[in-house]
């Protein structure tokens, strides 16, 4: 393998973009190279510019983009010089790419088969061989019913399907490369799971070399042969994956799997160390280390010297001054946690009661529908909730797109309105209209916004923002409120000078822990946290996250965690419940979700989400089909038109019991407790084989 | 789809009511005396009286809009008070004439629009592209008035065609023709001008889109990304520039009209004003009506038809 | 997406204050627009001033200079009732400034009002107004006007009715649109379940996201209220005589276009210029309310 000509070599390659009258550099001296049949995986949050990477591999950059230095060989060829004939050659037959979001990336008035047939006319093939091949294509990234896709139009598919559509287009030239930008990141995690077996197998098959752009760390432990690292514009570190897993050389990769929460890691065992500070602003480059203000070796050389790209081994490349140290193990990245998270305690009294809440949005009636009288039709997203919560408890629900999770968290706060069911809050019942709402009772719920950028008014300074349900709600005056907002800043770690600062001044996760201030402004007994993280970068996820627990430490609130990411939940809550199609499949205490007996859902969900760790093994419990209509919801168990443990009529015909388990689990379900325990093993199994040889 | 049809066509009636019911509030039930701005200042209260009666002033509103209504559809459309002549004939002759005049400029201005700015959008921030968009913003701040004055100085004076449009009521197409070109020049030039910008900022939008990146890495010739893939997309809004269009067009006529004495529906309205013919005025408003919304149905069915969104559904 | 963060927090941070001036920097930096403010600002002044600048009164007759080419006494020349053509253009600024921005001013307001409670109530007085006003809508402009003008009679007031009635459907329509994709963002969900007025939410919460777009409109429905006000004058059926109305001016001139032109054409350039100037004015505001960074 070493001896082979890499298929693509980048040699320090420098991209800016020409914004106003300004150049800001988005790469900076970048180099990757890629053999036949590897796959690599770039690694990097948001404006560490893997993107511009990807389409500059692409070589289909935006207007204002230019190529200062540097060059891309791709298999001999330097790309930097080929003209747009040339160019088009290239992407025929040997360079594809997929993009994030496969909904606007196909032509909405083509059908799917079309937009195949076209590029396979493209590639050779007869208007007959086309169509017939379009449809094998289909087949081949797993599409059940491919004549079917094929006539449809991209509107009528889902997201999967729609993505899945894209990769056989990608890989209906028979590409040596393909470049992938964040292809699974707006696709639910069962799904995701799905199309990566297919890209592993598919490059397999072709002997493929891939270049995955990502910030997901799971998934590149999962998919990729090597890891490279960009952090602002520059390669941090590059190496093999399970190298580079076992001992990061750049305080910055150890820093991103330090604030990945694993799963079954929980905030009183191993809290999460996120990292401080925030990007740096696109400008000149300086001649210092881009990462010090943010590193926590930074020694005096790392201000003043830009450190070179060295090659520790003859397979890794790190941009650090102190590599050397790093990897003789006598520093660490690794700081010791700055504060003690606690699981709350058993004996609390319950804060929140909600029994067999019912959510539906009622859909606009046809015509037919209101001459034949029919019932009004309607998206049940939440059919016979229950749950409690204790005063200090952290519950959190996870649930894929369609479970429900925000719309039950919408009806708790009083934005969505349950047609049925009781929400009961330190006792008294809680009515469901926000203007039936007392003042008093407004300010026991608040709730945290899943979008830190629209959380904040933008007109507001932030001090006024915060100064708000101190008036409205604690009933204080303007003058007393002005008083108190230093104090709740500092609650949330953020200097006291920001009162005056509007929000576009802020970072993401500065403005999410303005969010935070302000809901628990009112000093909640009852926080709603919906997807708190997910818009934000890994390295910030943390510090909201043990913000989250520490803050709760201190009031003794409940907390309600919503999330798709089943991680999150598992570190910071004390029980779980996951959803499904509007219900709840399984309660679990944290510490043992990750354990079997699970419900088949939790089962497969659990086996889908790929853990930032390349020793892990994990079952491959793969769900068929699509999730159900929430309009015509399946009768019995919701989870029956998808489940591997199908049992037969009963699961189609009668509502699972609940039954409980032994370790305090409560499963929806109609396969027996010993059936489950007896045929459910782990799912995840932390060990030293590497997952690629199982 | 034909769901959809059916919701269209119980909208446009719905609409339509709500519409001929808006011009009846407007023409008959607004305060002021109808018959004194009818028969004028001067009148004896007798004659008033008589007028009321005349008028069916003495009934009940909703009684009176029905058999306004009622008598509109079933062909009855009164007469003008200012001429007495019977307001059906009159009407439909003056409208066969704007309708020739609207339908030459919309067959000769439209594609020419069209194709001005997609070559605008498509050389955007070039020579070309600027030339057509500064020249669009000209002629769109131009009243039709001034422009239509404009060519009547260049072209009537220098080549002799005719600047006064009054042609015979009955004529027929080819006897109109040389009477509609200064008309139909002035109404097209400002239709270019506005359905080109229109069209630009809708196809440039479509060339933003992520699908034209996939097409190009597909390897397609860049002819055909922009014919098969950017045009087909681009030609959705562009029939929604189109309809709205129509609007303008309607409005634009009336000046037109006036500015070249041609015997449209235009120049009767206006002598309608004048002469404060509320019966005429409400027949004519009705027809354009009537026919701004037929044009609409037929952009929005065709748009329908056009889009797989809504030719599929979900 | 991220990129765009670190290149916000490369251009300086825009404080309250500052916004006002990055605006105005803003609007001046394509020529076009700047050009277009610059002549709409002139304009503004001579409708302000006009009545001290115009060296004579709208109708008085200069009987011995009666149709007089442009000169050095009559920059515009003299029309055919003697009156000097340049002292009219520029008292009718004047009048075309308060018509029109009176007219647009009141359908801003009133349709600002009613475009933010429909689109933040809902429910079923948002379905009766968007109702009503497609069926306003369903005329266009200039028959609407004319139906109104026909009801109520030609005269600067009813040419005042007609510009509001005709644009508040319009205002009202934009503003809803706004406030409905603004209803669903975090901060004012937030202020809901935080109990504020809905009054507070509106105008603090709501209205401050609306005015760039509101801003626009007001600036395009200005220009095409002149554009009404002068269609109307030259068709007679607007302002009446003898005010110096820049339509009514062209009407007149017509029949003697061959020997007094200069009485047709300034009232046609004044109409046209301004119309042009406040639209690449609009099209400014618009490019200086949407600084996205294109990465």
């Amino acid at each position: 393998m070493a001896a082979q000509k890499p298929l693509l070599e980048i040699k320090d390659l420098t991209v800016s973009y020409r914004v106003g009258d300004r150049t800001l550099d988005a790469l900076q001296e970048v180099n990757l190279s890629i053999r036949p049949g590897q796959a690599v995986g770039l690694v990097g949050e948001s404006g560490s510019g893997k993107s511009t990477l990807a389409l500059a591999v692409m070589r289909y950059l935006p207007a204002n983009a230019l190529t200062r230095k540097g060059s891309i060989e791709f298999a001999g060829r330097e790309m930097l010089a080929l003209s747009q004939d040339e160019l088009r050659g290239l992407w025929r037959r040997e360079l594809a790419f997929v993009p994030q979001n496969p909904a606007t990336a196909l032509n909405p008035s083509m059908r799917a088969g079309e937009q195949l047939a076209e590029a396979l006319r493209l590639y050779g093939s007869t208007p007959e061989e086309a169509r017939a091949l379009s449809i094998d294509l289909l087949k081949q990234v797993r599409i059940a019913d491919a004549p079917r896709v094929a006539r449809d139009y991209p509107h009528q598919l889902s997201g999967g399907m729609q993505q899945r559509v894209m990769i056989a287009l990608a890989l209906s030239g028979r590409p040596k490369l393909l470049v992938l930008d964040e292809p699974t990141t707006a696709l639910d995690v069962t799904t995701e799971a799905v199309i990566l077996d297919l890209l592993r197998e598919a490059a397999a098959q072709q002997n493929t070399s891939m270049l995955y752009v990502t910030h997901n760390l799971g998934v590149v432990a999962k998919l990729s042969d090597r890891v490279a690292v960009l952090y602002a514009g520059e390669l941090a570190e590059d190496g093999p994956t399970q190298d580079l897993f076992r001992q990061p050389l750049h305080p910055y990769t150890r820093g991103l799997l330090d604030s990945v929460p694993r799963l079954g890691q929980r905030k009183d065992v191993k809290p999460l160390q996120g990292i401080e500070g925030a990007l740096p602003a696109l400008g000149a480059p300086i001649d210092a280390c881009v990462y010090a203000p943010r590193c926590p070796l930074a020694i005096e050389i790392c201000w003043q010297k830009r450190p070179a790209l060295d090659a520790p081994t003859a397979q890794r490349a790190v941009r650090c001054h102190r590599w050397p140290e790093i990897l003789a193990g006598e520093v660490s990245a690794n700081r010791e946690p700055t504060i003690r998270l606690k699981t709350a305690q058993r004996t609390a009294e319950p804060v929140l009661k909600v029994n067999n809440l019912e959510v539906d949005y009622p859909l606009p009636r046809s015509i037919n529908e209101f001459l034949s009288r029919a019932p009004r039709r309607a998206v049940q997203a939440v059919r016979t909730v229950s749950l409690v919560v204790n005063s200090g408890q952290t519950l959190g629900i996870v649930g894929e797109s369609g479970s429900g999770k925000t719309s039950l968290a919408r009806a708790l706060v009083g934005l969505a309105q349950p047609h049925a069911g009781q929400i009961e809050l330190l006792g008294l019942r809680l009515p469901v209209r926000l203007n039936q709402r007392s003042r008093e009772l407004l300010s026991h719920v608040q709730m945290v916004f899943q979008n830190p950028e629209e959380a904040l008014n933008p007109y507001l300074t932030v001090g006024e923002s915060l100064a708000r349900p101190l008036i409205r709600l604690s009933g204080q005056s303007a003058a007393e409120a002005r008083q108190r907002v230093p104090g709740l800043l500092a609650a949330v770690r953020l200097p006291a000078d920001y009162a005056g600062r509007y929000p576009g001044q802020l970072s993401g996760g500065e403005k999410q822990r303005a969010a935070i201030a302000r809901a628990f402004a009112s000093q909640p007994d009852l926080l709603l946290a919906d997807e708190p993280v997910s818009a934000l970068d890994v390295s910030v996820q943390a510090a909201i996250l043990n913000l989250l627990a520490e803050l709760q430490l201190e009031q003794q609130n409940a907390l309600l965690l919503i999330a798709h990411d089943i991680a999150v939940v598992g570190y910071l809550a004390d029980q779980i419940a996951v959803m499904y199609l509007g219900q709840f499949m399984q309660f679990s205490p944290a510490e043992t979700i990750f354990d079997p007996p699970y419900h088949p859902y939790t089962e497969a969900l659990l086996s889908a989400v790929p853990p930032p760790d390349p020793f892990v093994q994990q079952e491959q419990i793969r769900l068929e089909g699509e999730l159900p209509s929430a309009v015509d919801p399946p009768t019995g168990c919701p989870f029956h038109t998808r489940c591997p443990r199908f049992l037969g009529d009963i699961c189609v015909n009668e509502l699972p019991p609940w039954r409980e388990t032994k370790d305090g689990k409560r499963i929806f379900c109609h396969i027996p407790l010993e059936e489950l325990e007896r045929t459910q093993e782990p799912v995840l199994l932390f060990g030293a084989k590497p997952a690629g040889e199982l | 789809m034909t769901i959809y049809i059916l919701r269209r066509l119980a909208f446009l009636g719905l609409t339509l009511l709500l519409t001929s019911l808006l011009i009846f509030i407007i023409t008959q039930l607004l305060p002021g005396n109808v018959c004194r701005v009818i028969l004028g200042r001067e009148v004896g209260q007798a004659a008033l009286n008589a007028c009321r009666v005349d008028l069916g002033l003495d009934q009940p509103p909703y009684v009176r809009y029905l058999t306004w209504l009622g008598d509109f559809l079933r062909g009855d459309w009164g007469n003008s008070y200012s001429t007495d002549a019977e307001i059906r004939p009159l009407v439909t002759g003056r409208l066969g004439n704007s309708l020739m005049l609207a339908g030459f400029t919309m067959l000769v201005g439209v594609p020419v629009a069209v194709a001005l700015g997609v070559i605008a959008a498509l050389n955007e921030g070039r020579v070309l592209d600027n030339l057509i968009s500064v020249a669009a913003l000209a002629v769109v701040g131009l009243p039709e008035f001034v422009t239509g004055i404009f060519l009547i100085q260049i072209l009537a004076f220098r080549l002799g065609l005719p600047a006064n449009s009054s042609i015979r009521e009955s004529a027929g197409f080819f006897e109109a023709l040389p009477s509609l070109i200064l008309p139909a020049l002035t109404a097209t030039f400002v239709l270019l001008a506005y359905v080109a910008r229109l069209t630009r900022a809708g196809v440039l939008q479509e060339l933003k889109q992520a699908y034209v990146r996939t097409a190009e890495l597909k390897g397609l010739p860049r002819r055909t990304v922009i014919l098969k893939h950017v045009l087909r997309n681009a030609l959705l809004p562009t029939i929604t520039v189109v309809a709205i269009s129509f609007g303008w067009l309607i409005s634009g006529l009336v000046v037109i009209e006036n500015v070249f004495n041609y015997p449209g529906l235009g120049r009767l309205m206006v002598f309608a004003i004048t002469r404060r013919d509320l019966p005429l005025l409400q027949a004519i408003s009705l027809v354009a009506v009537l026919g701004f919304a037929l044009a609409n149905l037929a952009a929005d069915l065709l748009y329908a038809a056009l889009n797989p969104r809504i030719r599929v559904g979900q | 997406m991220g990129l765009n963060t670190r290149v916000k927090a490369a251009s300086a941070a825009p404080v309250q204050g500052q916004r006002f001036f990055s605006l105005l920097r803003g609007l001046f930096r394509r020529p076009a627009h700047g050009f277009g403010t610059f002549i709409f600002l002139l304009f503004f002044l001579l409708a302000l001033f006009g009545s001290v600048l115009a060296p004579y009164g709208a109708n008085e007759q200069i009987v011995h200079d009666v149709r007089q080419a442009p000169s050095a006494g009559h920059w515009f020349g003299v029309d055919h009732l003697g009156r000097d053509v340049f002292s009219r253009v520029i008292l009718g600024a004047g009048d075309i400034f308060t018509l029109a921005g009176i007219g647009t001013l009141l359908a801003v307001v009133i349709g600002t009002s009613l475009g933010l409670l429909s689109g933040y109530r809902g429910g079923w007085f948002d379905e009766l107004l968007m109702r009503f006003f497609d069926s306003l809508l369903a005329l266009p402009a200039l028959l609407l006007a004319l139906l109104l003008l026909g009801r109520f009679g030609p005269s600067r007031q009813s040419v005042l009715l007609v510009i509001v009635a005709v644009y508040i459907p319009i205002v009202a329509r934009v503003v809803r649109s706004v406030v409905l994709s603004v209803k669903t963002r975090g901060y004012i969900e937030a202020a809901r379940i935080q109990g504020e007025s809905s009054a507070r939410i509106l105008f603090r919460e709501i209205l401050p996201a609306v005015l760039p777009a509101l801003a626009v409109e007001a600036a395009l429905r200005f220009s095409y209220a002149i554009f009404l006000a002068s269609s109307l004058g030259f068709l007679g059926v607007g302002v009446q005589p003898p005010s110096p109305d820049w339509g009514l001016m062209v009407n007149e001139a017509r029949d003697t276009v061959s020997q007094t032109p200069w009485a047709l054409y300034f009232p046609a350039g004044a109409i046209s210029l301004l119309v042009i100037s406040v639209n690449l004015m609009a099209d400014g505001l618009k490019q200086a309310f949407q600084v996205e960074v294109q990465i």
